[in-house]
């Protein structure tokens, strides 16, 4: 298990979308795949992952329908749209610059 | 937010109740999906599910902060606030009511003047380019008629003026329903207007159907041509573009219709307020045209970029360079044209008028604003205890404020709405005012930007009424307010002292008012107790003058008498006459001759000029106007007989007092007259204005008449009675219009209307500042009685009696007034005098009407105290000894 690491602001829609680009998945899904590729430093709240997936799914960056999960029950499964993959692609932009930019200034202060 | 994203919220809500379900759902799979991963890593299936569930959190707040994403959680709030602001306001219905009322009242008038203003100062006129038009009178009589200038003058300034793009005018010197239409259906007394053929050029107006008029048809003897105008056209010829070319018998001779006016353009309310124009006529500009004299308003168009002034001297210079008097064939007036903006002229009289009342009535807003935010403060202090208990049950201070806002704007919008009826109805009864001399009233509407300023307005007033009150609300979200009984927190801003001083104001301004409208009203019931001087029972007239044009004076004596007898042989007709003067009728009646007796000197006579009236024999029986000695006419007064004159007592007290006039001498008109009656003085102009000096002569006398009016006394009430005279005179003269058949009594209750109009004004103003005054002081007593209620239980509970306390509430009441009244009386006595023009039959400081308003205000403050005073003596003395 890696040190857990707090998932920084406003950067939890974009690893949904990223999640999904790999594939159409449930909540739960999300959640364990975020946590994986992490490599389980970061943990998605249950309490901050609906109510976003809900939030972009009304921007129409997810579309979701329903399905039937492993144990049988239904569930809605979620999928990244075309305009979600546009979201994706400013958004991960716009935060490489940001950490580009604070590294910059961290590694400046250090010599 | 996106277009996409409102789309999406916008879905979402519709589906909210689906997408929750749905949402359960997931929660319900989530859980189990992680409770089965933890029963692989080793807890029991029981274990794993608790385990589960407990990591899943609050589900609770989870599916809320998810249904945040369904809808507009933020409008969603609004209206929670605003229903919720409308259960607590019906809760205080009456507070309500009275906010609204007094709100709605003070919007609707608010937005009835600005229409008016807006339609006779801000609107630009329909014309084309209005900025770029000018009148142009001849020197600077405030009367139409004598602003009029010459034709030789109007081509001067034509062919010599370099700052005008083109001068044309009208003739105002036309009698309204001189001109009889003829032909297919109803004969129809109209109103013919001659224009001159650049005038509709100028103003820019194109006609609805047809075309103007050409420069062919402007000529002396050209075939005869007319214009519609619109609402004639729509009334008469029912929108029918086919009247275009079609011969239409004005006066028993064709006229080719060759064009209608469109509906914007509106020549009477632009240059004639209260006289129709039904047609126009072209005016030429002639040497024949040029010996009538000064016949022509001027109306004139400057080239782009020329200043008024520029213009101004240029027209002086060419018209002083002239030569007056005669030169060869032409003769010429001499003229002094003064240039001024068309708009000027058209409204500028009415300007102070306007702003007086625009300031009237922003200060009433201005009271209407105090009032409500008085009472809201009020009820805002009274709920002191169940604003801190909301803040301690968690609503944040910023959450108190959106709620008293939403309070106010919930009040506003209704006040909005009544407003806005009110003012529909106001600028609908305004617009249809006929008769009036006040120009463009038609235009008075609410439009676009009439509703952009009600908007405003409210906007101002919602803010204005929520303000203090909210500011007040979040200062009460402290736990310290609910214990606190006594003091307020509406220090600071809101004094009591200024509370009480508008209430003082608001009490002396009622004063005012209702002086006012007490004197105009008592003026009112006063004019109409007079005595006309004639019957009015009954009695009923009808115009009708032949056409003079082709006709001697005998052959219309004849017609006039064979209509006589048409009338006269019906059975219920008692008596019937002729009068060129209507008393309060709609011809004008001003014409005056100057008379010479032998007993006086001509420099004394020369200042009496008594009105002419030609009547005939049965005038004065059928107006059953008393003859004081002599008799009236007989059908022996024919010309050719004695000149024979009947004087009324007025002009026989000015030039034979004490004597007896029958049997003597009076020079009228030329020639020498013997007066054979003594008729009694008849109101004529109007009830309030005095009887003057008229002298009477037989109809078929020479001096000729413009209109007359056959006046038929009847057995029966006038319904019948017109019926069967319209079918007698229609046999004797199917050409002859009857359709305009006024009954004596609808023309004296026309000559009160603006008396009436006057009176209803003020009064409503008084009414609503009474309404106001009252609510200013009920505000603050009840204000002053919830603050000071500690005290009150202290007082009951040493002994003073309920009654004693509402005592001490009302004396507090009436010491408000008496400031009020002390102060309004003296003021209203002042401004009173300013009426003195208006009034009739009372003085400006009559004793009865300041009686009457005394009463009345006293009146309505005990009314406003009383309320109050007996809530004072509710109070339970025994708070006095609770501890706190």
């Amino acid at each position: 298990m890696g040190d857990s690491a707090r998932l920084l602001a406003g950067t939890l829609d974009l690893l949904i979308l990223k999640t999904l680009t790999m594939g159409v998945l449930h909540g739960y899904g999300i959640a364990q795949n975020i946590h994986r590729l992490s490599k389980e430093a970061l943990r998605v709240e249950e309490g901050s992952l609906y109510p976003a997936l809900q939030r972009i799914q009304v921007k129409g960056w997810v579309a979701s329908e329903s399905k039937k999960t492993p144990t049988g029950r239904r569930a809605r499964y979620y999928r990244i749209t075309a305009a979600g993959r546009k979201q994706l692609a400013s958004e991960e932009a716009v935060f490489q610059r940001s950490v580009a930019a604070t590294t910059h200034v961290l590694r400046a202060a250090e010599s | 937010m996106t277009l996409r994203e409102f789309l999406g919220r916008l879905a979402a809500w519709y589906r909210r109740d689906a997408l929750d379900r749905d949402l359960a759902a997931d929660l319900e799979a989530h859980v189990e999906l992680l409770a089965r991963e933890l029963e692989a890593g080793g807890l029991s299936r029981a274990a794993a599910r608790t385990a589960a569930r407990r990591q899943v959190g609050n589900l609770t707040g989870l599916r809320e902060r998810s249904r945040d994403a369904w809808g507009f959680p933020g409008f969603e709030a609004l209206v929670r606030d605003v229903r919720f602001a409308a259960r607590r306001l019906r809760r205080d219905a009456g507070m309500t009511f009275f906010a609204i009322v007094i709100g709605g009242l003070g919007i609707g008038a608010s937005t009835t003047v600005f229409s008016l203003c807006d339609a006779l100062l801000l609107r630009p006129l329909p014309v084309r380019e209005p900025e770029r038009l000018v009148w142009i009178s001849n020197g600077t009589s405030e009367n139409l008629s004598e602003q009029t200038a010459q034709v030789a003058n109007l081509e001067a300034m034509v062919e010599r003026g370099r700052s005008f793009e083109g001068i044309a005018g009208f003739s105002p010197f036309y009698g309204p329903g001189d001109i009889r239409l003829t032909g297919d259906g109803e004969p129809e007394r109209v109103t013919g207007v001659p224009v001159t053929q650049t005038f509709f050029p100028l103003l820019g107006i194109r006609p609805e159907a047809g075309r103007l008029f050409d420069q062919d048809e402007a000529r002396d003897g050209a075939p005869r041509t007319a214009m519609l105008g619109h609402r004639f056209w729509v009334r008469r010829f029912g929108r029918d573009p086919g009247v275009v070319g079609r011969t239409i018998t004005l006066d028993g001779v064709p006229v080719r219709v060759i064009g209608v006016l469109p509906a914007s353009f509106d020549f009477e309310q632009l240059f004639t307020p209260g006289r129709t124009a039904d047609l126009f006529t072209p005016y030429p500009l002639s040497p024949e045209t040029n010996r009538r004299g000064n016949t022509l308003a001027l109306v004139g168009r400057l080239k782009p970029g020329v200043t008024l002034d520029a213009a101004q001297a240029e027209l002086t210079a060419i018209t002083a360079r002239l030569p007056a008097g005669r030169t060869g064939d032409t003769w010429r007036n001499a003229m002094t044209p003064v240039v001024g903006p068309l708009r000027d002229h058209v409204s500028g009289r009415f300007t102070s008028a306007l702003y007086v009342l625009a300031g009237a009535v922003a200060f009433l807003m201005l009271l209407v604003y105090g009032n409500v935010a008085n009472l809201l403060l009020v009820r805002a202090s009274v709920r002191r205890k169940e604003m801190a208990l909301r803040a301690a049950l968690g609503a944040s201070g910023r959450h108190l404020r959106r709620q008293m806002l939403a309070e106010s704007l919930v009040l506003c919008a209704g006040a909005a709405a009544l407003g806005i009826v009110v003012a529909v109805g106001a600028t609908s009864l305004v617009s249809r005012l006929q008769d009036t001399s006040i120009p463009l009233l038609s235009a008075v509407r609410v439009d676009g930007g009439v509703l952009a300023f009600t908007i405003a307005l409210t906007l101002v007033t919602g803010i204005g009424f929520g303000i203090l009150p909210a500011l007040q609300a979040a200062g009460l979200a402290r736990p310290a307010a609910l214990a606190d009984e006594s003091r307020g927190s509406t220090g600071g801003l809101w004094s009591g002292k200024i509370r009480r001083a508008v209430a003082v104001g608001e009490v002396a301004l009622v004063c005012v008012l209702l002086a006012g409208a007490g004197l105009l009203l008592r003026s009112f019931t006063r004019v109409l107790d007079v005595q006309p001087g004639f019957t009015t029972d009954n009695v009923i007239a009808l115009r009708v003058d032949p056409v003079r044009e082709g006709s001697t004076t005998r052959e219309r004596r004849a017609y006039l008498d064979q209509l006589v007898r048409a009338v006269r042989g019906l059975p219920q007709v008692a008596a019937t006459g002729l009068t060129d003067a209507l008393p309060l009728g709609d011809n004008s009646g001003w014409r005056r001759w100057s008379v010479q007796t032998p007993e006086l000197p001509r420099e004394e006579t020369r200042e009496i000029e008594p009105l002419v009236r030609m009547v005939d024999a049965g005038y004065f029986a059928t107006l059953r106007i008393p003859l004081r000695s002599g008799r009236a006419f007989t059908d022996a007064d024919v010309p050719g007989s004695e000149p024979v004159i009947i004087v009324n007592e007025r002009l026989a007290d000015a030039l034979w007092p004490g004597a007896d006039p029958i049997g003597r001498t009076l020079t009228a008109g030329g020639t020498e007259r013997r007066v054979v009656g003594v008729a009694a003085a008849t109101r004529y102009f109007s009830l309030d204005r005095p009887a003057e000096p008229e002298m009477y002569m037989p109809v078929g006398h020479p001096g000729g008449f413009s209109s007359v009016d056959l006046v038929v006394r009847g057995e029966v009430p006038p319904a019948t009675l017109i019926t069967d005279m319209r079918a007698a005179l229609r046999r004797a003269d199917p050409s002859l219009p009857t359709a305009n058949v006024r009954t004596m009594e609808q023309l004296v209750d026309h000559s009160l209307f603006a008396r009436r109009f006057v009176v209803l004004l003020v009064g409503a103003f008084g009414v609503f500042g009474l309404l106001l005054a009252a609510l200013g002081l009920y505000a603050v007593i009840s204000y002053s009685v919830s603050q000071r209620t500690q005290e009150i239980a202290i007082r009951m509970a040493l002994g003073a009696s309920a009654g004693g306390v509402a005592a001490r509430i009302l004396r507090e009441t009436g010491r408000l007034a008496v400031a009020g009244v002390a102060i309004g009386l003296p003021l209203s006595l002042a401004t009173t005098r300013a009426l003195r023009g208006l009034l009739f039959g009372v003085v400006p400081t009559d004793p009865v009407t300041f009686a009457a308003v005394l009463a009345v205000l006293g009146g309505v403050v005990a009314l406003a105290g009383y309320l109050p005073a007996r809530r004072a003596t509710q109070v339970d003395p025994g708070i006095a000894l609770k501890p706190h």
